[in-house]
């Protein structure tokens, strides 16, 4: 039953792919437009709820059972068998990766309902389809694969995914650029990754999870391998999170990557893909655990990626700009969590993020539908009556990621701080506290400038202003309805104390099966205590709130006469050009990449050609006077046998002698 | 008078001058692989001798595969000749010469 949670969208894609966006239906079956639409919707999504109510059985299957046998292994046969690397083809249904799974599963089923209303239009519908179903096949063989090597099918099919529809509309030179663009950095991400699966099997023997997890707790079998091998194979497998997460350094692809349809922005580059660097920590959490120097370079790395993108996102003006960098920055709170040691407290932020940023770039998307596909904010303002569930909708999600309590991002965000603090990552903290602010700021700024204030739309477009189908709003209302009430399930102990609630924190008692919870050791009497951090992730959020009101709401002349100051201008320009990252990286790289290609170019055509060409036509010369000999008269070759052989008889007779 | 081995193989010698002579200085196909023919025959006659002279009978045995495989190939050419006639008009060796490099 397992295997069909995996297998039920790649039948999906296999029936819209051959059979419609081939073009077998028009052109053979010569069926009409209409009912191809209707198929490819009933197909596409249909599988994706097969998955979804699978995955939600497996779960309750899963739910009952002791936490030291809480797994379900299914393997369907060996893949790889090459003496003693062997690798099987199967799928592991623990707790881990049964949450990503559910995640998964249902957040894409949303989408893909979102997607009908919003690609309704397109010509390529089945097209899209298809990438999609093939997207959440991938996603979920990264996901529930139980060994490296699977892990990495699934690795590089979601970046193929991502490729193809990040290019979806390959027409237009730039979104096919930036579909490529994506592709290249993500292989150099890529590189790391597999060179760690390399590193692992080296060192264990083997790739499956259960094998190299048991031996990596096994301290009789630790002790024969230092520790720095531990620590390569973490920050290897860091290099891989780092470009499919949209870490700092390799972050720049997916700000460009929002040249896709928004519904995929949503699924791929914010909801589950980009979280697969977070999903791949956490299981890995066993090495993370045993080498500090790997925690403190993603603790280090996600923290700067964090504060980096939200100065990025404070000044953008295209909608799915800011919150790609919102993202970005959102997963550099996850990496700060699961590096810091606090896997449940990232893979819960995963779970939040991926349904208030699915919410947030659904409603974006029911924005640029509305308004025929403008996305920048500076002309929007004012949306509030026209589009009042997306608006609603909206400020869920904004309150939601700012870390408004008692919305889901506020509990997951505050766990992440909270751990950061206890585990002694201080500046961490600090990091991630001014980011929150960043956060709640950008974020309400964004709401605030597209739906409140005057309209600031050109004429046209404002008279066809309308509300979205509900195949598209009513997976906003569902993702808001989660963005608010999902983070009860990881409520913390301390609080669900004072409420009165018994099991809180299900959610780390359900993953501790598969992620180590470590105990906080006692800070000391003058550390913080668990309120105090709260109240400090409270007044940052609203700090953030309250400035973005102030600055675009009460006193709206804030913002023009802060660009005009020489100080605020020179850091407004720094960050409006996205601190000239790409430019740097475009002089750095790509320029040197292209002139040491030049140089290798010339030396292929003038040495290695010539060389090649040289030796031809030294033999063909040297044949021009060889093929005189060749004379095609029988006699002259007759004659010359009768002196050969004399020669030899002469030589022989006189060689005896 | 006494015909000893000698005899044999100068006859043996003269035949295969004459039969390479021919082989090398006419242009007639035909004579020149009748010329060919007179070689094996030379060097049949050789073995015989030897033959007869050593009492091994090594040397007849040989002769005899010589001449049948000189029978084959005999057949074989004169259909070659045939068909190259019938082909090009003409059996001269010296206008046949496609094998020019």
């Amino acid at each position: 039953m397992l295997a069909w949670i995996i297998f039920a969208p790649l039948i999906g894609a296999l029936i819209n792919g051959l059979i419609f966006a081939s073009g077998f239906w028009k052109k053979v079956l010569r069926g009409d437009e209409h009912t191809e639409k209707r198929i490819v919707s009933i197909v596409g999504c249909g599988v994706i709820l097969i998955s979804a109510i699978i995955s939600s059985l497996m779960f309750f299957k899963l739910w009952p059972l002791d936490p030291p046998e809480r797994q379900i292994i299914q393997e369907l046969f060996i893949w790889i068998p090459s003496g003693e690397f062997r690798v099987s083809f199967a799928f592991l249904f623990d707790s881990l990766s049964c949450v990503m799974a559910l995640v998964v599963t249902w957040v894409s089923f949303l989408i893909h309902i979102y997607s009908i209303g919003y690609m309704h239009e397109d010509h390529s519908y089945a097209r899209y389809f298809t990438y999609l179903n093939l997207f959440v096949f991938f996603m979920l063989i990264l996901v529930l694969g139980n060994s490296f090597p699977l892990m990495f099918v699934g690795w590089e099919g979601v970046g193929l995914a991502s490729y193809l529809l990040i290019g979806f509309w390959y027409d237009d030179p730039e979104k096919a650029y930036a579909g490529r663009k994506a592709f290249i950095v993500n292989r150099i991400g890529d590189f790391g990754f597999i060179l760690g699966i390399f590193l692992i099997f080296f060192v264990f023997g083997s790739a499956s999870y259960g094998e190299v997890f048991k031996k990596a707790l096994d301290p009789g079998f630790m002790s024969g391998i230092p520790t720095a091998a531990i620590t390569v194979i973490a920050l290897l497998l860091f290099v891989g999170a780092v470009g499919k997460s949209a870490q700092f350094p390799l972050y720049v692809w997916l700000p460009d990557a929002m040249a896709g349809p928004t519904p995929v922005s949503a699924l791929i580059h914010a909801a589950t893909m980009v979280t697969a660097g977070v999903y791949m920590v956490a299981r890995c959490n066993v090495f993370y655990s045993a080498s500090p120097t790997a925690q403190m370079v993603v603790v280090g790395i996600a923290a700067f990626t964090a504060f980096l993108a939200a100065t990025i996102a404070l000044t953008q003006n295209d909608i799915k700009k800011v919150l790609a960098y919102s993202t970005v920055s959102q997963l550099g709170y996850m990496f700060m969590g699961v590096g810091c040691g606090a896997y449940v407290a990232g893979m819960f932020h995963l779970v939040t993020h991926a349904f208030f940023k699915a919410l947030l770039f659904l409603g974006s998307g029911s924005v640029i539908h509305a308004l025929s596909g403008e996305q920048d904010i500076s002309k929007m303002g004012g949306l509030r009556k026209f589009l009042p569930v997306t608006s609603l909708t909206f400020l869920f999600g904004t309150l939601a990621i700012s870390g408004i309590p008692p919305l889901s991002g506020f509990f997951s965000k505050d766990e992440i701080l909270g751990s950061l603090y206890e585990r002694g990552f201080m500046i961490a903290w600090a990091v991630g506290l001014i980011t929150a602010v960043l956060t709640a700021f950008y974020m309400m700024r964004l709401y605030l400038l597209t739906f409140e204030g005057e309209a600031r739309a050109q004429r046209e477009i404002r008279h066809h202003i309308h509300e979205s189908p509900s195949s598209m709003t009513v997976p906003l209302i569902i993702l808001a309805v989660l963005s608010v009430i999902g983070g009860y399930m990881g409520l913390p102990e301390f609080m669900g104390k004072v409420i009165g609630v018994h099991d809180s924190n299900m959610f780390e008692k359900f993953l501790a099966s598969s992620v180590l919870v470590e105990e906080i050791k006692h800070l000391g009497d003058h550390a913080f205590g668990h309120w105090t951090l709260v109240v400090f992730s409270i007044i940052a959020a609203f700090l953030g709130i309250i400035l973005a009101f102030y600055v675009y709401v009460i006193n709206p002349s804030i913002p023009g006469s802060l660009v005009k100051s020489p100080a605020i201008s020179f850091l407004y320009r720094g960050s409006y050009a996205k601190w000239f990252v790409d430019e740097i990286y475009h002089v750095l790289f790509v320029r040197t990449f292209v002139s040491l290609s030049t140089i290798a170019a010339l030396f292929d055509v003038k040495v290695i050609d010539g060389a090649v060409n040289g030796i031809a036509t030294g033999i063909r010369e040297v044949a021009a006077i060889l093929r005189n000999a060749q004379t095609g008269i029988l006699r002259f070759y007759a004659a010359l046998m009768a002196i050969g052989a004399m020669a030899i008889l002469i030589y022989v007779v006189l060689s005896v002698k | 008078m006494i015909v000893a081995i000698e005899h044999y193989l100068v006859l043996s010698a003269i035949l295969f001058i004459i039969g390479a002579y021919g082989v090398i200085i006419r242009k007639n196909l035909v004579i020149v692989l009748m010329s060919l023919e007179l070689m094996l025959n030379s060097a049949n006659l050789a073995f015989v001798a030897f033959s007869k002279a050593l009492g091994d009978m090594t040397g007849q045995v040989f002769m005899i595969m010589t001449l049948t495989v000189a029978a084959a190939e005999v057949a074989v050419g004169l259909a070659l000749v045939v068909m190259i006639y019938t082909h090009r008009g003409t059996l001269d060796i010296d206008v046949l010469k496609m094998l020019k490099g």
